[in-house]
């Protein structure tokens, strides 16, 4: 009976660890670009609708967000349907300061998206006089931020 | 004489920990990312109404009026109808091509109006609406079928945006300001 000899790879085993920072930075710089550090503190409650036919945004830095929804409150109940742009809450006899707002990001960024992240609670009055408010702003891109229903696809 | 000083051997940066300095940071960048895609119906709104110049006149059967009021139900062209029928309907009125004298002559001058009660909730509106997309989708997929796509989004990539199918039954969604209702 002969014996196998026990096959050795002659190079060394170890994994080459040189060019283990490169790949950590490549991944550092790709995480620096996605990520947004600053999110607005929600003073509204965000449940939004879900929807089928319903499309994606690609160009997250072209929007503006405006969100709508029942006012959270300190005890943890729900007052009435609020209007927040950024971190404030619009007076809700006086939208103007919506028109100036978007406005001001219009002449900045032409392209601009306005996206209506409203409350499923919500009623239409609220949002058609936000609308006309856009409208007069010159802000005419909108989209209504809905979920996805199931089994639906974003188109 | 002052003996000039010489600079020492390995005076280099130490860089060994160069990688764990790396780690944290993208461990950090890890935690605080959040990707997440926006997603929802896209619209473009009409620009303000001018005072000098009246709105486009529309030919009445080229309008498809859909109301909806705060209790959700909906009249299309004055008649009762429910969330489901809406895609049909549209389907119909779009896609007539002057067949009924009541529905539309061509899809390039079909309009869809919406209309709904101050009260009306957003979440029915929104059903309301995507009923309506939904039946343009439609449209849009049975053509790029004739075509030879498997659907409109394949067409979509092949064509880009604007084409033909677009242009042939582009999407004429008119919101109306709501009624001030009860």
């Amino acid at each position: 009976m002969s014996h196998f000899k026990k096959k050795q790879a002659s190079t060394s085993q170890e994994i080459p660890t040189t060019s283990m920072p490169d790949i950590i930075f490549i991944l550092l710089i790709f995480f620096m670009v996605v990520t947004v550090l600053r999110e607005v503190e929600l003073l509204v409650r965000q449940d939004l609708t879900s929807a089928e036919n319903i499309e994606r945004i690609e160009e997250k830095r072209l929007v503006s967000y405006i969100y709508v929804g029942p006012q959270m409150l300190a005890g943890g109940g729900f007052g009435d349907t609020r209007v927040q742009v950024d971190d404030a809450l619009v007076p809700p006899d006086d939208f103007r300061g919506i028109q100036n707002v978007m406005r001001q990001r219009r002449t900045d960024e032409p392209r601009l998206i306005v996206s209506l992240r409203v409350d499923y609670e919500s009623e239409m009055g609220i949002v058609s006089d936000i609308k006309q408010q856009l409208r007069l702003a010159d802000a005419l891109r909108i989209n209504y931020s809905t979920r996805r229903a199931q089994g639906a696809e974003a188109f | 004489m002052l003996k000039k000083k010489r600079g020492r051997e390995g005076a280099e940066i130490p860089s060994s920990s160069l990688a764990d300095i790396a780690f944290l940071l993208l461990v950090f960048f890890l935690v605080v990312t959040t990707i997440d895609i926006d997603t929802g119906i896209g619209l473009v709104l009409p620009p303000p109404p001018d005072p000098e110049q009246p709105p486009p006149e529309v030919r009445e059967r080229n309008m498809l009026k859909i109301l909806m009021n705060a209790q959700g139900g909906i009249l299309v062209n004055e008649q009762r109808a429910t969330i489901g029928d809406i895609q049909e309907k549209v389907i119909r009125f779009v896609t007539n091509r002057g067949a009924d004298p009541n529905l539309s002559d061509s899809p390039e001058r079909a309009v869809v109006s919406i209309k709904t009660d101050r009260q009306t909730e957003y979440e029915d509106y929104i059903e309301m609406l995507d009923e309506v997309i939904g039946a343009y989708r439609f449209i849009w997929s049975e053509q790029a079928r004739q075509l030879g796509y498997t659907d409109y989004a394949q067409y979509r990539n092949v064509e880009g945006e604007p084409n033909p199918i677009r242009r042939e039954f582009p999407m004429n969604i008119s919101l109306a300001e709501p009624d001030a209702g009860s």
